[in-house]
């Protein structure tokens, strides 16, 4: 009997770990965004992620959307409004040490991009405190506390939280629309060219600021409905973005820095890693289990699972 | 530098903490001395940075975990064994230098913004362990008897005074690191390790020391940190803010300065507390967006900081200039001494190249070469592009690793070493594309280059950089920034670098290329001089005419093998050797 209560426990915190760990995806798929295409590294991404849930829970409770599908549509809102001012917060901020202006600047060209990136994330998540206050909130719907069930056999009783279901279907279908855009679309490999070379890109025509701009909001906007569907069952207050970051990071890294499909299944793996360690760890050391085996990752495979190329040096 | 300058700075350091103590003393207010309690304890954070990220580059997000563990361990100290905070802090900072190996032993492999991150995740761990070692909240007990012995005390300015004690200290420490062997060898590695490497600085035991110093004062500033504020929580001192404001207060006032820490923390500290204090109550998070706008505005603007600024100001007014002129100056090289002729080359064999082989994947850049270097010899490593002979001085000095053979210099093992070991064996080189440490004067370029054969002096070390800079002509321009160089002279900078570490032998990469045809005469001129003066120097070139004047000896190279060793004369009419330079074609032409 023991074993099979474990077994279902493993079975539970695996399903878990999946639901969690798509949108864990998503948001890495935005960060991951970034630096793949403008190899900036935004500190300010767990920023963007509380803003995102913030405007969620304002649009859902302002106009009174109470119902099931509030936080999706919420969440696609936020992502909206996260594009623009991701791209204000580049043309405003970071293009000035950004871009063209350091390219050959290997190495220390990123030392400002981090440091204003950090600065950034300071003043969104302090700010935030100074509107929002620091009560958790959350965007409760019907489906945030019921589940699907599903009885294998007579031992066997899984959960699947509605909430948490959606939020995987959601975020399998941004991912893959945003993996389509930069792939086929005309506007998505104009930023891509920007991205693998900046000199050569300019020369071609393309306007290297414009497609960093839109990539930044982008990445900005990707995070934003991750957060915006995360906020649907995981109260939230404005200093989340830390603990979020490193998880974006994590998953970045564990995916190969670089590459957009490796972010989403870093971010995956970095979920199910968090949600099977509660078989065996105390709820708080959870998220240091984050750290550590993100630590682990950065030390002995800097390049990622699933990466190609290293820029270790 | 100078002999007095250790006198001067603890001068100054005792002048303006009197100057602190008495302002300090004037000021009645209760809140404001406690202002001034913390401000020491951010500064010595900001240094603490500083000594470490300031100097190395290496940028950490994690100084955090230095100043939770000092601040934890005073405080368990205390409650646990009664232990007063005057054993403490020196425990807990003994405890952040052992933190500080711990994670610099793993985390210096990284580079870049991967060290960046990994030092993030460091505090965050220790943050969720305490709380989940239920220390959520941890008080350190009063003392109603015998409070100065655990440094507590009635008056708030005893504690302004303790405070200041520390951070003397710590500013102390700085000063002995600013200037001196340690800061340039930081900073060379900052600015391009691959030559501080060449040129013998050991650059991972530069790091460790630094960031064992650097651990020490952040957790003696953590420890210091809980004896003042009494309460300790996880996210106080292990939470990013801890982190971001050791880096802004450095950033703010100047990285790589010895001052600037400390005048980012009396700006910062009373600005954002004042603040707090008028709106805190009503605002929460005043601090952070302070201190955000604060290093936002100081990336856009001032990236080099405050105390930079300041100090160029008042320099100009003084009619100082401390930035150096680029005006030019002419190269003197001192004339060769045709009368006095050359040493004969010795039968000592110098280097001996055994078998030596390394590929790339399926491209054999290096395959079997073998070849001898005698004592007092200039070897000519020639070749077309592509025929290994970069690849061949990396292996030499230890830049890559052997897949086979052997490498003998003054009978001892080179194979195996790393490159600032090999330049301690006494084998210095030049690059094909010159590496300086740009920000840094030609003086301090070469010194960097000096320390290797003056291990404890560093006066010598500068008495020995510039007798090197003299002899390729180079003395007057020893103030100028490395940076504002033209191509001779930075070859010939390069080349005092590595004449001040004293080798026996000299590696040169490609001397001469991108020097046009007056400034090739200027390079061989100075290359000859130390060839009379016996120096035993192995020297790549593709092109054949120089080198034909300068060597005695050719080891021609083609697709990584020895294609031909011998005297110039003889090599240049070797038919392979010409059909590897020319190509077939030519053949018929060079038998006429």
């Amino acid at each position: 009997m023991i074993s099979l209560v474990l077994i279902e426990s493993i079975l539970q915190a695996a399903i878990a770990g999946l639901l969690i760990g798509s949108v864990y995806g998503l948001m890495c798929v935005g960060l991951g965004l970034i630096f793949g295409l403008m190899r900036v590294i935004n500190f300010a991404q767990g920023e963007f992620l509380m803003l995102g849930m913030y405007v969620t829970f304002f649009f859902c409770t302002t106009l009174g959307l109470s119902g099931s599908l509030g936080p999706v549509v919420g969440s696609l809102v936020s992502g909206v409004v996260m594009f623009g001012l991701g791209m204000l917060i580049h043309k405003t901020l970071l293009v000035k040490s950004t871009g063209i202006r350091v390219v050959g600047t290997e190495g220390e060209g990123h030392y400002p991009q981090l440091i204003l990136t950090l600065g950034i994330s300071l003043v969104v998540a302090n700010g935030a405190l100074i509107l929002f206050g620091n009560v958790p909130r959350t965007v409760r719907t019907p489906f945030s506390s019921t589940a699907w069930e599903l009885a294998i056999g007579n031992d066997f009783m899984l959960f699947f939280n509605k909430a948490r279901v959606l939020a995987l279907l959601v975020s399998i279908l941004v991912a893959i629309a945003v993996y389509l855009f930069v792939q086929r679309t005309r506007l998505g490999k104009s930023l891509r060219a920007a991205a693998d070379n900046a000199a050569a890109a300019t020369y071609m025509g393309i306007d290297v600021e414009r497609a960093h701009r839109i990539s930044f909001g982008l990445g900005a906007a990707v995070t934003a409905v991750a957060g915006g569907l995360i906020a649907s069952y995981y109260p939230f207050q404005p200093y989340i973005g830390l603990d979020f970051v490193v998880i974006m990071y994590a998953g970045v890294v564990l995916g190969g820095l670089g590459s957009m499909i490796g972010a989403f299944w870093g971010g995956l793996t970095i979920g199910l890693i968090q949600q099977m360690s509660t078989l065996f760890l105390p709820l708080q050391l959870q998220n240091a289990m984050i750290f550590v085996v993100f630590l682990l990752i950065i030390l002995f495979r800097p390049q990622g699972l699933f990466g190609k190329n290293v820029e270790r040096v | 530098m100078k002999s007095d300058q250790p006198t001067s700075q603890v001068k100054t350091i005792v002048l303006l903490g009197l100057v602190y103590l008495l302002l300090a003393y004037l000021i009645d207010d209760k809140y404001y001395q406690l202002i001034l309690t913390v401000v020491p304890i951010w500064a010595m954070m900001g240094i603490a940075w500083n000594v470490f990220s300031g100097y190395s580059g290496l940028v950490s997000f994690g100084h955090a975990a230095f100043f939770g563990i000092g601040a934890y361990t005073v405080a368990l100290a205390m409650i646990y064994w009664n232990l007063s905070p005057w054993l403490g802090i020196p425990l807990g900072t003994l405890a952040g230098v052992v933190a500080g190996v711990l994670v610099g032993y793993p985390t210096f492999r990284l580079r870049g913004v991967y060290f960046s991150l990994a030092m993030l995740a460091y505090p965050l761990t220790l943050l969720y362990v305490f709380e989940w070692l239920g220390y959520q909240e941890v008080t350190i007990p009063m003392k109603r008897e015998d409070g100065p012995l655990y440094m507590q005390f009635a008056s708030q300015y005893a504690y302004i005074v303790v405070g200041i004690l520390f951070l003397a200290i710590a500013i102390y420490l700085a000063s002995r690191i600013h200037g001196s062997r340690f800061g340039l060898s930081l900073t060379a590695i900052k600015q391009n390790e691959a030559a501080a490497e060449a040129a013998g600085i050991d650059a991972a035991r530069w790091k460790l020391k630094a960031i064992m110093v650097s651990a020490a004062i952040a957790a003696a500033a953590g420890g210091y940190y809980a004896v003042v504020l009494i309460v300790v929580t996880p996210p106080s001192v292990f939470g990013m803010l801890a982190s971001a404001q050791a880096m802004i207060m450095a950033l703010f006032g100047g990285v790589a300065t010895l001052w600037g820490p400390v005048l980012g923390a009396l700006i910062l500290i009373p600005l954002s507390e004042i603040l707090h204090a008028e709106l805190g109550n009503h605002i929460h998070g005043i601090h952070g967006v302070i201190f955000g706008l604060a290093i936002i505005a100081m990336i856009l603007y001032a990236p080099e900081g405050i105390f930079p600024r300041i100090r160029d100001a008042i320099n100009k007014r003084r009619g100082l200039v401390t930035v150096a002129d680029d005006s030019r100056r002419t190269v003197n090289v001192p004339p060769v001494d045709e009368s006095q002729s050359r040493p004969a080359v010795s039968q000592e064999v110098a280097l001996k190249v055994n078998h030596l082989s390394r590929s790339f994947g399926g491209l054999k850049a290096v395959s079997d070469v073998s070849f001898e270097v005698y004592t007092g010899e200039v070897l000519g490593i020639i070749g077309p592009n592509g025929a290994g002979k970069t690849t061949l001085f990396n292996l030499l000095n230890g830049f890559i690793s052997a897949n086979e053979g052997t490498v003998q210099f003054m009978g001892k093992e080179l194979v195996g070493l790393k490159p600032n070991q090999v330049c301690r064996q006494g084998v210095g080189r030049t690059f094909q594309v010159v590496r300086p440490f740009p920000r840094l004067s030609v003086l301090q370029n070469v010194v960097v280059g000096a320390f290797v054969s003056q291990p404890d002096n560093d006066e010598l070390a500068h008495v020995q950089a510039r007798e090197a800079l003299a002899r390729v002509g180079m003395l007057e321009h020893e103030k100028v920034l490395a940076g504002s160089l033209n191509s001779l002279e930075l070859r010939l900078m390069e080349l005092a670098r590595v004449l001040a570490g004293r080798p026996k032998l000299i590696l040169m990469d490609e001397t001469l290329a991108g020097l046009g045809a007056e400034e090739v005469e200027t390079m061989l001129a100075v290359i000859r001089r130390l060839a009379n003066e016996g120096q035993t120097i192995v020297i790549i070139e593709h092109t054949m005419q120089a080198m034909v004047r300068l060597a005695d000896r050719f080891v021609v190279l083609d697709h990584g093998q020895v294609l031909a060793v011998g005297k110039p004369l003889e090599v240049t009419k070797d038919p392979a050797v010409i059909e590897a330079y020319l190509g077939k074609k030519w053949m018929e032409h060079a038998k006429h």
